[in-house]
């Protein structure tokens, strides 16, 4: 309860705010926090990123095995995404299965991956039809203070860049880098009216849950999109989101050329 | 894909013989099952969908009751024998995530505060599916909502735009959304006859920022002829209802 009127305390002050054109945090509308990537966190993982926004923090690691491959494509590798929501990281977060938002949060990562043909699964084929790598890409929450969305991203896409293939463990040759071919970016805003915030804090979210998710590519195509959250969308307003989520992307890329 | 790709586009028309900008057949019909308060059946193409709304009713189990308005739940479902491959039954994450961008398209249209403390619930299930079944779904659950008298702001309609051999195109069948470039699902809130908001938007493929934005304009076209259908559909049901 006691939780339930800072809440209300909170989104009052966000709104009040808002309407001198200023966040709780004094940030730019288009500004994010301060973003941190660390890569090779697990030793025990093919690849692995922690990435901070703020105080937003999460971690990804990523395993490679051989498994079979979709009968559809028998010579090419296969992406598994999957997005965990430990109660360690929110106390809104409840231990059991997956529920939907952490199904859609892996399922919006693995989209801006997949879609953009990040990782070359042309090259992870190790005989057709019978034996592929399996890329495992687990995303491991552990402080929400809002904007998960883009920390898995971004830590999605640096584990894969320091990913090796394992090849020497399972006996199939050498190790070899994950090949990689290039670096989608997500850019989360949150829609309050008129206005859009990019990178919201979880203070900022007591207003609603109103994402816009853009994902783009190097050559800036869009490459995945999601609207979250029960509220109406302008047409201008999306314009808008798709304009500076291409330029936001762009800086954050270069934190990814950077690693 | 070892599978033989297709040519989508030949001689500037589309494998079924469809202009770029052009609709599937639709058919709709509202109030099509006796047990729920609202239902729709709906043909888009070769989909086959069905829909039923139940509510304003008791919300069970009880914690989940609202006291300042009505809980909305979707639940998007696909038969097992709907696709080639048969589908294992039950909620597969694709579902589950369908079921929660398509909820939270209805939610800010439903005016949920006139019923505090219950539930409205919206089930659809896929019959037959052949690509943009959540779009297909959104619409026959719009007409269901309507036919159950659940009181909205407006209607939700919806349709996908895709990018195939290079090209925009309009509510794209099987073929095209397996073998094309892109796929970007929208549902719009009608009002008054006219589009007022983006309710639903996903996307994934690649696309210029400048086809994205197309597509946009391509997409309100097509829903508002489908949306002038769904009008149809619950005229139709209301005309021939013999009032006692």
């Amino acid at each position: 309860m006691g939780e339930d009127i800072l809440m209300d305390i909170k989104r009052d002050y966000v709104l009040s705010r808002l309407g001198d054109g200023e966040r709780i945090d004094g940030r730019k509308f288009d500004e994010f926090r301060p973003i941190e990537i660390q890569t090779n966190v697990i030793s025990k993982a093919e690849g692995s990123a922690l990435v901070k926004i703020g105080d937003t923090q999460v971690v990804v690691g990523v395993k490679l095995q051989p498994g079979e491959p979709f009968p559809d494509a028998p010579d090419k590798g296969i992406i598994i995404t999957n997005a965990e929501l430990v109660p360690l990281a929110s106390p809104t977060f409840e231990p059991g299965p997956p529920d939907e938002n952490s199904v859609e949060l892996a399922r919006v990562v693995d989209r801006g991956i997949r879609e953009s043909e990040a990782v070359d699964l042309s090259k992870l084929c190790i005989a057709e039809g019978e034996k592929v790598w399996l890329i495992f890409i687990d995303i491991h929450a552990l402080d929400d203070d809002g904007n998960l969305r883009d920390a898995s991203a971004l830590a999605a896409i640096a584990a894969i860049l320091t990913a090796t293939v394992p090849a020497e463990r399972f006996d199939i040759g050498n190790d070899f880098p994950l090949p990689v071919r290039d670096l989608p970016v997500s850019v989360t805003s949150l829609v309050i009216d008129d206005k859009a915030l990019i990178d919201p804090s979880r203070d900022e979210i007591s207003v609603g849950e109103y994402f816009m998710t853009i994902t783009t590519d190097q050559e800036d195509n869009i490459v995945a999109m999601q609207k979250s959250g029960a509220y109406q969308l302008s047409e201008e307003k999306f314009y808008e989101l798709i304009d500076v989520s291409v330029a936001k992307a762009r800086e954050l890329r270069q934190l990814l050329r950077d690693i | 894909m070892s599978e033989e790709r297709p040519q989508l586009i030949v001689d500037g028309k589309r494998l079924d013989g469809r202009d770029f900008d052009e609709l599937r057949p639709i058919k709709i019909e509202a109030g099509v099952l006796r047990r729920a308060d609202g239902s729709c059946y709906l043909e888009m193409g070769r989909n086959k969908i069905i829909a039923a709304v139940y509510g304003p009713r008791e919300v069970h189990p009880r914690h989940l009751q609202d006291p300042s308005r009505a809980v909305i739940r979707y639940r998007y479902n696909m038969a097992p024998f709907s696709v080639e491959e048969r589908k294992r039954p039950g909620p597969d994450r694709r579902s589950i995530e369908i079921s929660k961008v398509s909820r939270e398209a209805f939610e800010p249209i439903i005016m949920k505060e006139l019923f505090p403390r219950s539930g409205i619930d919206v089930f659809v299930e896929v019959l037959q599916a052949d690509a943009g079944t959540r779009t297909a779904c959104l619409n026959a659950a719009s007409v269901a909502l309507v036919d159950a008298g659940v009181a909205m702001k407006g209607i939700i309609t919806a349709v996908a735009v895709a990018k195939v051999d290079g090209q925009l195109v309009l509510d794209p069948m099987k073929e095209e959304d397996n073998f094309g470039e892109a796929d970007v699902p929208f549902a719009f809130l009608i009002r008054n006859s006219r589009i007022e908001s983006i309710a639903l938007l996903q996307m994934d493929g690649r696309m210029t920022v400048d086809e994205v934005k197309k597509g946009l304009q391509m997409a309100k076209r097509g829903a508002m002829q489908i949306y002038e259908m769904q009008r149809d559909a619950i005229m139709r049901k209301y005309h021939t209802e013999e009032v006692e």
